[in-house]
């Protein structure tokens, strides 16, 4: 077997713009903003970029294009090769992937990975409507169900409830306690776009956007960049003292079974679950409920949050709820989980999130994470989902010292 | 022996009571014309659609590749130039090498078609001929059309063996009658002065053309065990039968209390539900109504016993929802156009495409593996089942006609739907396979893990910029 990427790559520089509702900037504004923070922080020329991925977007192509090239152009990148690539709300993870296998291959020493969305010059609230967008296949465009994202997502939380005996009244507590969690942790990051504290009453009680989740059981809807500097790890240390460390880079991708295929449960997202297994090997962690000191995850809803902790082995199956409940993933638990406030609260900017993940990661793992600050991190890991639970891709990246 | 050899019918779940129109429209023309109420086809229904239906309920138990052949009658078929008959000899899977076409443009085009039929099996030319009628026609707002009109669909097989009911003759009349008419381009019926279309159309042609059928055929109007009188005034329904002199219980009931006047259906409809009580050797007499009139005379055989197990009307007048809102009502026919937002926008359709994939989109069918026996939706090449994974060892197998079960399932109030919240779910197949389906005809309320559903053939979306009607399957709870 392949000896994976650990220890191979190191991150040395890292750029997070503030999520929102960015009305005045456009698609090159936020990638340009993102590379400000990323070049200063790694201390690089911008000629010293050997190779450059571009994550998304998948809804909002810069101006020049459906292709790597809004970034080349935007950044005046020197005629370097520079690629987009794309998978769903995985892009930015997918673009991470791509820098640190060309370091880790030795097809260059230096390489950037840079996400980007600019999801409100849609039109939408929420993600715009797919048939739009050919993101789904026009054949399934007819054949698929007319969804939207928290329809699906809800589906989760329908089976969920229904498998383990929950109530409709304590399932939404336990997933308003999630919400409540992120927004408690959002409020204290000035990059996050919601900044607010919400009570789970408040969670509990708000309009329903598709049964059974309501508004706060949803994701914000925001633009925004994040970029990330790779390099190889026996050079780090000639850029900073706090390089932070690629442990494991694993995605997963659907077969199509969950979808069409009746042995999936729909409580679990099993793409994650075999990125997660896959990315604990290549990492050598044999107890993630102890050893991964905080995690970033793909919580587009409370109840992805929710079975996500199961799936990474952080809860037993069927169990996450005393885990919720107890406080475990809170800022102050045994194993914090959204430390910067999540999707919940920086909103979803599809190209962005993956990278944006990793930025709390790296700022946590070198103990510059303000308010948020957690006590001796050791490994961080992020988890990024795109499409829907029965069609899922998922990736699994764990870093630190 | 040529006739009906079986028969089948539509009426959609949902129910208008008329006293809401004309509370809503405060028009006298609304108030006077009929009591009860009225079939009401969904958002999601149109003529295509609920022909479907009918012709599924029609072919129970019956392989359908010995369909040889699909009339079509109605005056609101979804498209100038597209044959309505394609779609649905499409979307009920039948054989590619059959007849197909619509009869139209009168509301006597339901007994035309199915007279048309039997003369195509007599002459030999074809062995199974479905004959579908449905209609959807509208009334302008404050109307009696939109009052009396109502929506609903029949089907019945034509054929030379097992014949439950054979034709013995007909009479027809044609006049060029301009009692209502309907530009092409046009919604709304227009109509000339009601009682001359009473006195001169209604109570003059239906008597003449049954007479004529009596008179061809040397008959005593007495030997009939049902009579079908598809005339659109209450009083002068009992006129004619009593100007007929036929007993009370020679008169096939009415339907536009319950159902409404269903155009070319309308005829076809009563001759459904005369058979669903008829006994071996019953003659039964049906009038149409339409620019003209048509007369047909049955005589029922000991096979009707073999076709019992439909919906039929009976089934279909019991399984029903109050419609309570004559907005709701007006918006899904697009009287009152709602607001569909960004969301609610269509995107192109591949018509290529639509036709390469005709078998998995319009009839429903995916794939079976011959390895392993796994059903899967849509056609695979390369089988689903992990522990399988063959390549090119696959035969369709049709979903449509397979009940199923709600796995997971969510109301939706951010998509759009022409009745919200819409609705969708992972759906369980009864014998295997699985996929996501938009409910329709459910209540949010209802939906529940483990539900049973069936499919139902609707119209999935408009695309009034590039002039297309998108039809799909969606799952809903069975009717009965």
């Amino acid at each position: 077997m392949a000896a994976g990427i650990k220890d191979k790559v190191a991150i040395i520089g890292m750029g997070c713009t503030k999520f929102g509702e960015l009305w005045d900037k456009s698609p090159e504004d936020l990638m340009i903003d993102a590379f400000k923070e990323v070049i200063e922080d790694a201390k690089l020329d911008k000629k010293d970029i050997q190779a450059a991925w571009q994550g998304g977007p998948e809804f909002t192509p810069g101006s020049v294009g459906d292709s790597a090239l809004p970034l080349a152009q935007a950044l005046k990148l020197p005629f370097i090769p520079v690629t987009k690539v794309e998978n769903m709300c995985a892009s930015g993870s997918e673009a991470f992937r791509g820098a640190c296998y060309a370091v880790a291959s030795g097809a260059c020493d230096i390489a950037m990975a840079l996400g980007m969305e600019k999801l409100k010059d849609t039109g939408y609230g929420g993600l715009p409507e797919f048939s739009h967008y050919a993101t789904i296949g026009t054949k399934h465009r007819i054949i698929g169900a007319n969804q939207t994202a928290p329809g699906m997502f809800a589906m989760l939380a329908t089976r969920y409830f229904n498998r383990y005996g929950i109530s409709p009244q304590e399932g939404k507590k336990m997933l308003a306690a999630v919400s409540a969690k992120s927004h408690h942790n959002g409020a204290l990051n000035p990059k996050a776009h919601l900044r607010r504290e919400v009570t789970i009453e408040q969670i509990v009680n708000a309009p329903i956007v598709a049964w059974p989740l309501g508004l706060f059981d949803c994701c914000g809807v925001s633009d925004g960049s994040a970029a990330a500097i790779v390099c190889r790890a026996d050079m780090a240390k000639q850029f900073r003292s706090d390089p932070v460390y690629v442990k494991a880079l694993q995605i997963a991708a659907t077969s199509g079974e969950e979808e069409m295929y009746t042995d999936y449960d729909y409580t679990h997202v099993e793409t994650t679950t075999r990125a997660a297994a896959r990315a604990y090997a290549e990492a050598g962690i044999k107890n993630p409920r102890d050893e991964i000191s905080m995690a970033e995850v793909h919580d587009c809803f409370s109840i992805t949050e929710a079975v996500t902790m199961e799936d990474l082995q952080f809860s037993p199956r069927g169990k996450v709820m005393d885990d919720i409940m107890s406080g475990r993933f809170n800022l102050d638990g045994a194993q914090p989980v959204q430390p910067d406030g999540g999707l919940k609260c920086f909103g979803h900017p599809i190209g962005a999130s993956g990278i944006r993940m990793i930025y709390e990661m790296y700022k946590q793992l070198q103990g510059k994470a303000d308010k948020r600050q957690l006590k001796n991190p050791k490994y961080g890991l992020t988890h990024n989902l795109g499409g829907i639970p029965y069609r899922s891709v998922a990736s699994i990246i764990i870093v630190g010292h | 022996m040529t006739g009906i050899t079986s028969y089948g019918a539509y009426i959609p779940l949902q129910r208008i009571n008329r006293k809401i129109i004309s509370n809503a429209t405060g028009w006298s023309a609304s108030a006077t014309s009929l009591p009860g109420e009225k079939a009401v086809a969904n958002y999601d229904e149109d003529s295509v659609t609920m022909a479907v239906a009918a012709a599924i309920d029609c072919l129970t138990g019956i392989d359908r590749n010995n369909v040889g052949g699909l009339y079509f009658a109605t005056t609101t078929p979804p498209y100038r130039e597209r044959q309505s008959a394609g779609i649905i000899a499409t979307a009920l899977d039948l054989r590619p090498d059959i007849r197909a076409t619509d009869f139209t443009d009168a509301i006597k085009a339901g007994t035309h078609a199915l007279l048309a039929a039997c003369d195509a099996v007599k002459a030999g030319s074809e062995k199974n001929i479905l004959v579908c009628a449905s209609d959807c026609r509208l009334g302008r707002p404050g109307s009696a059309q939109e009052v009396i009109f109502g929506e609903a669909g029949a089907a019945l097989l034509v054929g030379d063996a097992d014949v439950i009911a054979t034709l013995e003759g007909s009479y027809t009349l044609t006049y060029d009658f301009m009692d209502q008419w309907r530009a092409d381009g046009e919604k709304f019926n227009r109509v000339w002065e009601d009682r001359w279309v009473r006195d001169e159309g209604y109570t003059k042609f239906i008597p003449q053309a049954i007479n004529g059928l009596l008179k061809k055929y040397n008959l005593n109007v007495k030997d009939f065990a049902k009579v079908v009188i598809p005339c659109i005034y209450l009083r002068e329904h009992q006129g004619i039968a009593k100007a007929l002199q036929l007993d009370e219980k020679q008169v096939q009931k009415e339907m536009l209390t319950t159902v409404g006047d269903t155009g070319t259906a309308n005829s076809l409809m009563m001759l459904v539900s005369a058979l669903e009580d008829a006994k071996p050797g019953d003659k039964i007499l049906v009038a149409s109504y339409g620019n003209g009139a048509d007369a047909m005379f049955f005589q029922v055989t000991e096979h009707i016993e073999k076709v019992r197990n439909r919906r039929g009307i009976k089934k279909h007048l019991a399984s029903k929802k109050e419609l309570t809102n004559y907005e709701r009502y007006s918006s899904f026919r697009d009287i009152i156009t709602m607001e569909a937002g960004f969301r609610g926008e269509v995107g192109p359709t591949r018509v290529s495409m639509a036709w390469r994939e005709r078998k998995v989109i319009l009839a429903l069918c995916g794939a079976r593996c011959k390895r392993c026996g796994t059903p899967q939706y849509p056609y695979q090449r390369v089988c689903v089942n992990p522990k399988c994974g063959t390549i090119d060892e696959m035969e369709y197998y049709r979903f449509s006609d397979k009940k199923g079960r709600v796995f997971s399932y969510t109301s939706d109030s951010l998509a759009f739907s022409a009745s919200p919240p819409e609705m969708y779910g992972v759906v369980d197949f009864d014998g295997g396979g699985r996929f996501a389906f938009n409910f329709t005809d459910c209540e949010p309320g209802a939906l529940a893990v483990d539900m049973p559903l069936e499919m139902t053939f609707r119209r999935k979306y408009v695309d009034s910029v590039r002039g297309i009607h998108g039809y799909f399957w969606k799952a809903m709870p069975p009717r009965a």
